[in-house]
């Protein structure tokens, strides 16, 4: 299992980056080993605006439908629209080219419920 | 309660199989991944633990009689085959489906469900009409293995006695497997490949496993989860009992006359199911191909806007390329080509009926 320690990680197996104002959000290693062959990733629309907590992605694998939930709220800037043709980068390169979505967030980003690399593996057990 | 493990459990942790609670037994969903495995059985062979299967015997000489009595199939069948079937209540519901194997004039074996070990024996045993018959629950006395794919009659044939190329389709023969005796082989599956399920007496049955693997090895062979044994049978549409059969929908509707034979003497569900056919079915269950995302169970099924049926079984299939469905709807709206909406958690896809199956093996 990999947790790369730039990250920042939910209890529900989301990773984020923040880059300024903006942050990536993704699923862990652990998620999509979970998850099984990604088949297709339902995205949000650019523009799109979220609550920190709402479900906006939906992840297919063979076996069943996950949601993503966004880290933050704020307002959706970039959604990674390669995964419509290659949803199984989300196996692949879980923290790289499998990336889901980018939210602009707020003046008052409250990142108290996110955990670091460590802390999260001892989350996955 | 502690799940319950096959003789081949230890096979299944070496090779870091998935494991999870599959209806109270700890099996593998998957190895490498569903897509690869599902693959696998397509373009070779792959090997499937279906110990969680249930094994009803019923020995005497009229044994063949009990069980035409119980199913709705004819068992017109020599010694040494199966037939599929369905077993029905009074009320023409699927008690399970199943294959009979007629072993000898006076044994016959019948394949169960996992989940419906104990309802079937129950069921056959209180159901049974003849008082020279004895049925026995052997469930816990055997393991079963399945070989499904193209290579895999040529990889079974070097580990026993018998000739397999003398068994055809559905035929059944009796023989040493990997040096374990008394194994039953039948030329059946559950992925719409040509193979074999292969009984197995649970006390010896260990040794099987890695035997089967080493014999396969040349021809690329890999244990296949429960992942993948549900992608296959759903592409060659195969009932799955619970999610597209059950107590309440019957054969007729499933699509399952063609093993519901109303010219054989009284079985059971019979007059219920005349009385079916003649007041004309209020639905079917049909093949669905749905446009851009995966239908899963209970997804409501509509026309019009309205709501007409719903979803038993769904999944994005690997060799068919699409992501498929099955499900009922009223018969008026089964015809192949007929367009229906399916309600995907709160968002619409559009879907079309198409001919069964999804998938037929080109060999």
């Amino acid at each position: 299992m990999s947790t790369p320690s730039d990250l920042k990680y939910t209890k529900s197996h989301e990773w984020i980056r923040i880059e300024g104002d903006a942050v990536t959000v993704g699923i862990t290693w652990f998620a999509q080993d979970s998850m099984g062959d990604v088949v297709h990733v339902e995205l949000p629309e650019v523009g799109d605006s979220v609550d920190a907590g709402a479900a906006v992605v939906e992840i297919e694998s063979v076996k069943a439908v996950s949601d993503v939930y966004s880290p933050v709220g704020g307002t959706i800037v970039e959604v990674n629209e390669t995964l419509e043709d290659s949803p199984e980068t989300v196996n692949s390169e879980p923290y790289g080219e499998g990336w889901l979505f980018k939210v602009k967030v707020g003046p008052t980003i409250s990142l108290h419920e996110l955990m670091g690399s460590g802390e999260y593996a001892e989350h996955c057990g | 309660m502690s799940l319950r493990r096959t003789p081949f459990f230890e096979c299944h942790q070496a090779a870091s199989g998935r494991l999870i609670d599959f209806g109270g037994w700890e099996l593998p969903v998957q190895y490498t991944g569903i897509i690869e495995e599902h693959k696998q059985v397509r373009s070779s062979v792959g090997l499937f633990d279906v110990s969680h299967m249930g094994e009803v015997f019923l020995r005497g000489p009229s044994a063949l009689k009990a069980v035409r009595h119980l199913v709705t199939n004819n068992v017109d069948i020599p010694n040494g085959h199966a037939q599929y079937t369905a077993m029905c209540n009074h009320e023409g519901g699927i008690v399970d489906d199943l294959i009979v194997y007629r072993l000898a004039d006076d044994e016959v074996l019948i394949c169960v469900n996992a989940a419906n070990r104990d309802k079937d024996y129950n069921w056959i045993k209180d159901n049974n009409p003849c008082d020279d018959v004895e049925v026995v629950n052997e469930s816990d006395d055997w393991a079963q293995i399945a070989i499904q794919g193209r290579n895999a009659a040529t990889i079974l044939d070097t580990l026993t006695d018998q000739d397999l190329s003398a068994v055809a389709s559905f035929g059944v023969v009796r023989g040493t497997v990997a040096g374990v005796e008394g194994c039953i082989m039948a030329r059946t599956g559950y992925t719409g490949e040509d193979g074999f399920e292969v009984f197995i007496p649970a006390e010896n049955a260990a040794a099987v496993w890695p035997a089967i693997l080493d014999a396969g090895a040349s021809f690329g062979i890999q244990p296949i989860g429960l992942g993948a044994r549900d992608t296959l049978r759903l592409e060659a549409k195969l009932m799955l009992y619970g999610n597209d059969i059950n107590d309440d929908t019957s054969p007729l509707e499933a699509g399952l006359g063609w093993v519901t034979k109303f010219d054989k003497e009284d079985f059971i569900g019979k007059s219920a199911l005349e009385a079916q056919k003649e007041a004309g079915l209020t639905r079917r269950l049909v093949c669905l191909v749905v446009e851009k995302r995966i239908a899963r169970p209970h997804c409501p099924i509509m026309v019009d806007g309205e709501v007409v049926g719903e979803v038993t079984s769904g999944t994005k299939a690997p060799t068919v390329e699409a992501n498929i469905a099955l499900g009922y709807v009223p018969r008026r709206f089964a015809r192949p080509g007929n367009r229906v909406q399916i309600d995907i958690r709160g968002r619409i896809a559009e879907a079309e009926v198409v001919k069964p199956p999804f998938y037929k093996r080109p060999y």
